[in-house]
């Protein structure tokens, strides 16, 4: 043990040392007396321009030498501990059980793939790691292991360069990744993200009265979230509470709130809120009053629209003739309906659009002759106003979540107009396949690939659960060989790939494996294809391998 | 499975990849979809197939019972060693999930194993370590005479550079530039005194080395004078003093000590590189002795040296250690079992007792820079822009070097903490603490720093 001498503070500046020395003071006498300094500003200017007293008899150069050497292995020989600073305040514990260790492994295994490790360059048969990583951490949230510490620092680099991947790392990482963050600037947005990470007091009233009445703006609309998933109306009463004066903007993002959890109980708000000052709130209220059927302003809006819409049996086929209205009154305005239009819309199908949009679908029914959905979408529309009109009925069927509406839109998957450019576009056919169930879905972007090939279906494939269910996952792979038969290259289907890769089911690896072979090249096939193609289905093979593993390694829920 | 307790971990198969490309093209092999056939024996011998872009696929064997550490063998193409397939073999293998089951070995990798464990007993006895001196002792001698000879001009000029250049000032270095003194360690280099250049090298580098470099500069120049002197007067100096010195001026040493056998810990492995050469250096803790040694092996530059042994694992086997410098590097000998995972960590100590021997250790080498030590409970403690390892009962403390500040393994290690109590080894000495392995407090492995 050392014990600690006298401190004979030297001064010692632009000294590299930074572990403090103990000043053992030298003998009188031996060579050590020269102070080191001394040493140091004779060696700096030159034994030439400052001859040292001490080099009597002796070459000077050689004597500075020699006193040197000992003066350094002294100074190095006496080195003490420097003071320690203030300890950081410990991590708060982390009560999740550790990750079991394959699932560590598998984890560091992951987050090694990232950008700019690798040889880059094409990928080749092996599989792109980051891409499953989004995967691995939903898989360990739900599981709610803790990760390893030591792992940290890379999910924190991962999260700081994917900004999407934030959420699910900052989950996973848990509370002591937030205090790293606190010690590395790299990882402020760690900080930022989590709002303290403090649980909301959704349980207790008097705190949820203090925090709404005190606090800040984000803790206010997070506690207002929290609180109306759990208690729609007491986030609702909260807010009733202050409403009148709270600013503009925040009131919009207060309101935005309540479209969790919406019930009739919100319409007399709702209906206040219609006469608010802000026009963005007052289209706010009105939109989510027509997301409430049975709401009077959704009476309203049926009147309206059903005014404008009807059957015309005049000519021996039953035609829908549109009239759409003349003006937009001030009660229209009321009801959320915007007077203007966009440059290049028409003043009268812009408030058609509204109109139809907010009416209930189940007016439709009995307005037109006691048609079902189906029926009245494959009626003819007179004087071309069929696209205005199947447009707003299909905002209507996403904002009302209606499936009966959303099939009859949709259409056969099959039907030729499915796969190009018709009244209902590609981004509005996604919106409608998300009201209906996970299977009807998958059933239904299986049948249009069958139809129409994969070059139209990425986005749809977008809305599909993972992993797809057997019939979308067996279209996809059966359209993946008909384009490699067709003698194409595969990265013409890069991205339907890459979501193969992540969504298909682990289970159709088997019926994947014929694939993995190099077939004969046709002769129109461009050259090499068959070689890349089998390179991409055996990155596809190796990535649900993969992925089957990752989740063994994490346990069943 | 039973043997999941000697299978090695990823990162510890990871570790012996040649260069990161190799890790990240490794680690996508580590899974089942490329490989069939595989299999593994009780004897430390892993096989497998592995499909590659060709129509046959590659036959990758790895044979981790070998005592200089792994060996390999991939029918593939790559230069590369491991290759890829050799790691994405060893991983599958590590995963332990099934996919490696213990069986016979195929013919194919059967006929390598056979060949290569008869071989190494062969070479060994041909290049052991007296054989080229036994061939003609009289000539040996000589040349050694020469080569002293030699040095010893190269050490007198120096001493005559050192002193002119005290005559003029240090000052006056920094305008000098680097070239003065590439040209001096170019003429060490002639004088076949490689330790001599490689000081006279790095006393270029420092003028350019940030703030307080003079007095770097004059404890290196002296220093540096000091191995002169004890060159010139190696005769006078006591035996082990003297090793040291041939050792430090660059003079060839051969492992000569008793044996030692013991379980050893790796405790580290790193390596570093200049345009020249690679330089791997492997601390071992023996788990019985006591004792801290270190392997040294080089490589030509961008390819790494051999052999490669993962953190964490303990090898049964003897090391010789060299004469001089306080007996820290050592040989590896005879190993007795192939290298396994083992729960071995060495004891702690506190930092006045860490910097108590590196002082200590000054004695028998005053040109040492640092010494290995554990650190027992220590908080990674940020001061400043700094960090320092603080003892967790007493006020003491001890700064890590400026170089491992700046390491990403950093921040491994102040994870791994959490603001609780670590053990960490490491190399202490006048620049701080550079911490290369990590323990946490309770139950886990060792998380290797660099």
């Amino acid at each position: 043990m050392l014990t600690t001498p006298k401190r004979r503070t030297t001064d010692r500046e632009g000294t590299d040392m930074r572990v403090t020395e103990r000043a053992t003071p030298a003998a009188p006498g031996s060579p050590s007396a020269v102070p080191w300094e001394e040493l140091v500003t004779v060696a700096l200017l030159g034994t030439d321009r400052r001859a040292p007293s001490w080099a009597s008899g002796r070459e000077a150069p050689a004597a500075l030498l020699d006193l040197a050497a000992v003066e350094t292995v002294r100074r190095r020989a006496g080195l003490r501990p420097a003071p320690a600073g203030p300890r950081p305040e410990p991590a708060a514990p982390d009560p999740r059980p550790p990750l079991p260790p394959a699932a560590a492994r598998r984890l560091a295994l992951l987050l090694s793939d990232r950008p700019g490790t690798g040889s880059g360059g094409r990928r080749g048969s092996a599989p792109d790691l980051m891409e499953l990583l989004p995967q691995w951490l939903a898989l360990a949230n739900a599981r709610g292991f803790a990760p390893p510490p030591e792992a940290l620092p890379a999910l924190l680099d991962a999260a700081r360069g994917r900004t999407d991947l934030r959420p699910a790392v900052l989950a996973f990482a848990g509370p002591r990744a937030l205090w790293l963050a606190r010690l590395n600037p790299d990882w402020r947005f760690a900080l930022r993200s989590a709002p303290g990470g403090a649980e909301l007091p959704t349980e207790d009233p008097g705190r949820v009265q203090h925090l709404w009445e005190q606090g800040l703006f984000a803790e206010r609309v997070a506690l207002l979230g929290a609180l109306r998933a759990r208690q729609p109306a007491a986030a609702r009463e909260l807010l009733a509470g202050t409403w009148a004066n709270e600013r503009a903007e925040d009131r919009l993002m207060f309101l935005d709130s309540l479209r969790t959890g919406l019930e009739p109980a919100d319409e007399p708000f709702l209906e206040q809120a219609l006469s608010d000052r802000s026009r963005n709130v007052r289209a706010t209220a009105a939109e989510l009053l027509s997301s409430l059927p049975g709401s009077a302003l959704a009476g309203r809006m049926a009147a309206r629209a059903a005014a404008c819409v009807a059957v015309d049996r005049t000519p021996g086929e039953p035609t829908l003739v549109v009239e759409p209205p003349h003006e937009c009154d001030p009660g229209m305005e009321r009801d959320g309906v915007a007077a203007t239009p966009p440059t290049g819309r028409g003043e009268r199908s812009w408030w058609l659009g509204q109109l139809v949009e907010a009416a209930p679908l189940a007016i439709w029914t009995g307005r037109l002759g006691g048609r079902t959905p189906t029926e009245i979408v494959a009626l003819p529309v007179a004087d071309d106003w069929r696209d205005e009109l199947h447009a707003a009925w299909c905002r209507a069927a996403v904002r009302q979540r209606d499936p009966c509406w959303s099939r009859a839109l949709l259409g056969p998957p099959s039907a030729p107009e499915a796969g190009g450019p018709g009244a209902v576009s590609l981004a509005e056919r996604a919106k409608l396949l998300s009201t209906l169930g996970a299977a009807e879905r998958a059933e239904w972007v299986a049948g249009f690939i069958a139809t129409h090939g994969l070059s139209e279906a990425f986005q749809l494939l977008g809305v599909c659960a993972v992993p797809w269910a057997a019939p979308l996952g067996r279209a996809v792979v059966d359209a993946l060989n008909i384009a490699r038969d067709a003698g194409s290259y595969p990265w013409s289907f890069s991205g339907v790939m890459g979501l193969a890769e992540r969504c298909l089911d682990p289970a159709e690896t088997d019926r994947l494996a014929a694939l993995t072979a190099i077939p004969d090249e046709p002769e129109d096939a461009s050259p090499g294809a068959g070689g890349y193609w089998a390179e991409a289905f055996q990155r596809l093979t190796t990535t649900l391998r993969l992925r089957a593993a990752m989740r063994e390694e994490l346990g069943e829920p | 499975m039973t043997e999941q307790g000697v299978r090695w971990t990823a990162e510890q198969v990871l570790a012996l990849a040649p260069d990161a490309a190799s890790r990240s093209a490794g680690s996508k092999l580590g899974a089942a979809g490329p490989w069939s056939e595989a299999g593994s024996s009780d004897e430390g011998t892993v096989w497998g197939l592995c499909k590659g872009s060709g129509s046959r696929p590659y036959q990758t064997v790895v044979d981790l019972a070998d005592t200089a550490g792994p060996a390999y063998q991939c029918s593939c193409p790559s230069r590369k060693f491991p290759c890829k397939h050799a790691l994405g073999l060893l991983l599958l293998w590590a995963g332990g999930d099934g996919t490696v089951p213990r069986g016979p070995a195929p013919d194919w990798a059967e006929q390598w194993i056979k060949r290569r464990r008869h071989r190494p007993r062969e070479q060994r006895q041909a290049t052991g370590p007296d054989s080229p001196r036994t061939a003609d002792p009289e000539a040996a001698r000589r040349r050694a005479e020469r080569r002293a000879e030699r040095i010893t001009a190269g050490a007198a000029e120096l001493e005559q550079r050192l002193t002119d250049l005290l005559r003029g000032g240090l000052a006056t270095a920094d305008r000098d530039g680097y070239g003065m003194w590439e040209e001096t360690a170019a003429r060490m280099v002639d004088a076949q005194a490689p330790g001599l250049a490689a000081r006279v090298r790095e006393l270029g580098a420092i003028p350019s080395s940030g703030p307080g470099w003079p007095v770097r500069l004059v404890e290196e120049c002296a220093l540096l004078h000091l191995l002169d002197q004890g060159w010139l007067r190696r005769e006078r100096l006591p035996d082990g003093l003297a090793a040291t010195v041939r050792s430090r001026v660059g003079l060839p040493g051969s492992p000569g000590g008793p044996s030692v056998r013991d379980r050893w810990l790796v405790l580290a492995q790193y390596d570093t590189s200049d345009s020249r050469l690679t330089t791997r250096r492997i601390w071992l803790h023996g788990a019985d002795s006591g004792r801290t040694v270190l392997l040294l092996s080089y490589g030509a530059a961008g390819r790494a040296p051999e052999p490669a042994l993962p953190v964490g694992l303990a090898l049964e086997a003897e090391v010789s250690v060299y004469p001089g410098a306080g007996h820290l590097r050592a040989a590896l000998g005879e190993q007795f079992a192939p290298a396994a995972p083992a729960g071995i960590r060495p004891p702690g100590m506190t930092t006045p007792q860490a910097l108590a021997r590196y002082g200590r250790a000054l004695r028998d080498d005053p040109w040492l820079d640092s010494f290995p030590v554990t650190l027992g409970r220590v908080v990674p403690t940020p001061v400043g822009d700094s960090w320092q390892l603080a003892d967790a009962e007493g006020g003491t403390a001890v700064p890590l070097t400026p170089s491992a500040g700046a390491r990403p393994g950093l921040w491994r290690l102040v994870a791994l903490s959490g603001g609780a109590p670590v053990t960490v080894f490491g190399e202490c000495g006048h620049r701080g603490f550079n911490p290369l392995t990590a323990w946490p407090e309770g139950a886990g492995e060792a998380v290797p720093l660099c």
